[in-house]
């Protein structure tokens, strides 16, 4: 058949196709056409065939292909909608993950932990050892932050609700911000990872010690404990997601390092939106109950505890039926 | 073929249904505009509900946080994923993201290369990432090697060219399939050549085509007609 014959045949058909591209690419999915479109396609892509088998014009060729090329890429969109999708993740998909990870998990955990009870410890036995790591102007924000004179004053009672909101927002911002820092930085060889951990541990450690050790232990504790059991845990996910990146680069295996790194951020990147869930609900606890004055330090820590527990029995059991992640 | 493969650096990927998809990865230059476009938009976006929010108080300042937070880090996940591949920035220089099988670029994908951006911005101004989209073949930022992703020439709009007039003349000689296209092709840039030019490339068939150089215009021209069949 001679192209211009071809053409004249289908082109109301390939304009069609084009007005149903249209719609599709602006979101409409009820065009009467759109019913049909798979079929369409296929039609399209044996067009885009015979116009290439019997050498047709490189210009007839070309808008047939664009054609096929946007009809391809609206045929493979993942539809499935979002809400749903979290949902699975959060209820069954991320504790599966994170036990699966747990080499990475552990190490990132003891490297963490290890340098805050450490760091924590040393500040308590060398009080001036905290100046070597944090300025003193922060130790003096802290401790006017954490004062139990204050507390009873009433300095964290003034705060209203417009005060919660706006630390909610900087909590937000700025602790998932550095773990997605945390997990890109894995990139170079996980050193980035390595710093981010290493440094938040031994910070939170120093900061830790000093408070604990002029005597300001029940403020502090009773404020950290209940969001702490999400950040903590959320900080070493990140940590554990950057070393994945790390470990990759470092050791491929049997695989080329570009191969071995898609492979492993495709896995991480899951750990780091878990996390940054996390994250979220830290905030939210951080701004709205941790700041709370009126309940007495037992209720939170009692609540901290159980917050604790909870996290660790959803990493433990999160996930275990059989069809939770679908 | 193979003298081609060599010129230009298109992908041919294979899909189910047995065609071929050219994607056309998009190289540093048109990248970094695109990302500045972006920048931009994004700064302007920020001063503009930076001083809105400014006015509400300590309520405008926690959401401007949350705002803050939302633009740096989710403004290129969200457009991705919502807008076909496009951020504003990619969509004004006719770039668009796609995994590196063509298909439309998800949730995983898009949060992976987006958030090793953090690297490839190091040690400033996007150097080792730069350095990665001049060394790679296919123009990919460590994100995008990470990710799986691959930023494509996204080409729109399409104009059918005209054929010059001519009398339909059948080939002397049969055609093999890349000739044919050669021709068709030279028949239908003609209107963007000089009249010289034309002249010039036509003579280097008058020999086979048994004409003189000033006649093997109008012959190509009408062996073309006559390949495509009647307008």
């Amino acid at each position: 058949m001679k192209q211009s014959r071809f053409e004249a045949r289908h082109q109301a058909e390939w304009r069609t196709f084009g007005d149903t591209l249209d719609a599709l690419e602006k979101g409409r999915k009820g065009s009467p056409t759109a019913r049909d479109f798979p079929t369409a396609y296929r039609r399209l892509c044996q067009h885009l065939a015979l116009a290439r088998s019997r050498g047709y014009s490189s210009h007839s060729v070309d808008y047939l292909q664009q054609l096929a090329q946007r009809g391809h890429q609206q045929l493979y969109r993942h539809r499935s909608p979002l809400g749903g999708r979290l949902l699975g993740f959060m209820l069954g998909g991320f504790p599966q993950l994170a036990r699966e990870e747990w080499r990475h998990v552990l190490a990132a955990s003891l490297l963490f932990y290890l340098c805050l009870l450490g760091m924590a410890a040393l500040v308590l036995a060398f009080p001036e050892l905290v100046y070597s790591l944090v300025s003193a102007s922060q130790v003096e924000q802290m401790e006017a932050m954490y004062n139990p004179e204050a507390h009873r004053l009433g300095e964290f009672g003034t705060r209203g609700s417009g005060k919660d909101w706006v630390m909610f927002g900087y909590y937000v911002m700025n602790n998932i911000g550095i773990a997605f820092q945390t997990f890109a930085g894995g990139l170079l060889f996980g050193l980035g990872t390595l710093f981010y951990l290493l440094f938040n541990g031994l910070m939170i450690g120093a900061i830790a010690g000093h408070l604990t050790g002029i005597g300001y232990h029940q403020p502090f504790w009773s404020f950290v404990i209940g969001h702490g059991a999400f950040e903590l845990t959320a900080i070493t996910l990140a940590g554990a997601a950057g070393l994945k990146l790390g470990a990759a680069l470092i050791a491929p295996g049997r695989l080329g390092r570009g191969e071995a790194l898609r492979l492993a951020a495709a896995r991480a990147v899951r750990l780091i939106a878990g996390a940054a869930l996390m994250l979220l609900i830290a905030a939210f606890i951080e701004a709205y109950w941790s700041s709370m004055t009126f309940t007495s330090a037992s209720v939170k820590y009692a609540v901290g505890a159980l917050l604790w527990l909870l996290v660790g029995l959803y990493f433990t059991l999160g996930g275990r039926s059989q069809n939770a992640s679908e | 073929m193979s003298r081609t493969a060599l010129l230009d650096n298109t992908h041919r990927i294979e899909t189910p249904e047995g065609i071929d998809l050219l994607l056309r990865p998009a190289g540093l230059v048109p990248r970094a505009l695109a990302f500045a476009v972006d920048l931009l938009i994004r700064a302007a976006l920020l001063l503009v509900l930076g001083l809105g929010l400014g006015l509400l108080g300590q309520f405008g300042l926690g959401t401007g946080a949350l705002l803050l937070f939302l633009v740096q880090w989710w403004y290129m996940v969200l457009f991705e994923v919502f807008n076909q591949g496009r951020t504003p920035g990619k969509r004004w220089l006719g770039l668009k993201v796609v995994h590196d099988d063509g298909t439309p670029v998800g949730w995983a994908s898009s949060l992976t290369r987006n958030l090793l951006r953090f690297v490839d911005m190091l040690p400033f101004g996007y150097f080792i990432g730069a350095l990665c989209c001049l060394w790679n073949p296919s123009f990919k930022r460590l994100g995008d090697l990470a990710g799986g992703t691959l930023v494509i020439y996204d080409t729109r709009g399409f104009q059918q060219p005209q054929l010059p007039e001519a009398e339909p003349l059948a080939a002397p000689f049969a055609l093999e399939l890349e000739e044919q296209r050669a021709l068709i092709a030279f028949a239908e840039r003609q209107a963007a050549l000089s009249p010289e030019r034309c002249q010039e490339l036509a003579a280097i068939l008058a020999e086979p085509l048994q004409v003189s150089p000033e006649q093997a215009q109008a012959r190509l021209n009408g062996i073309a007609r006559s390949l495509v069949g009647p307008a």
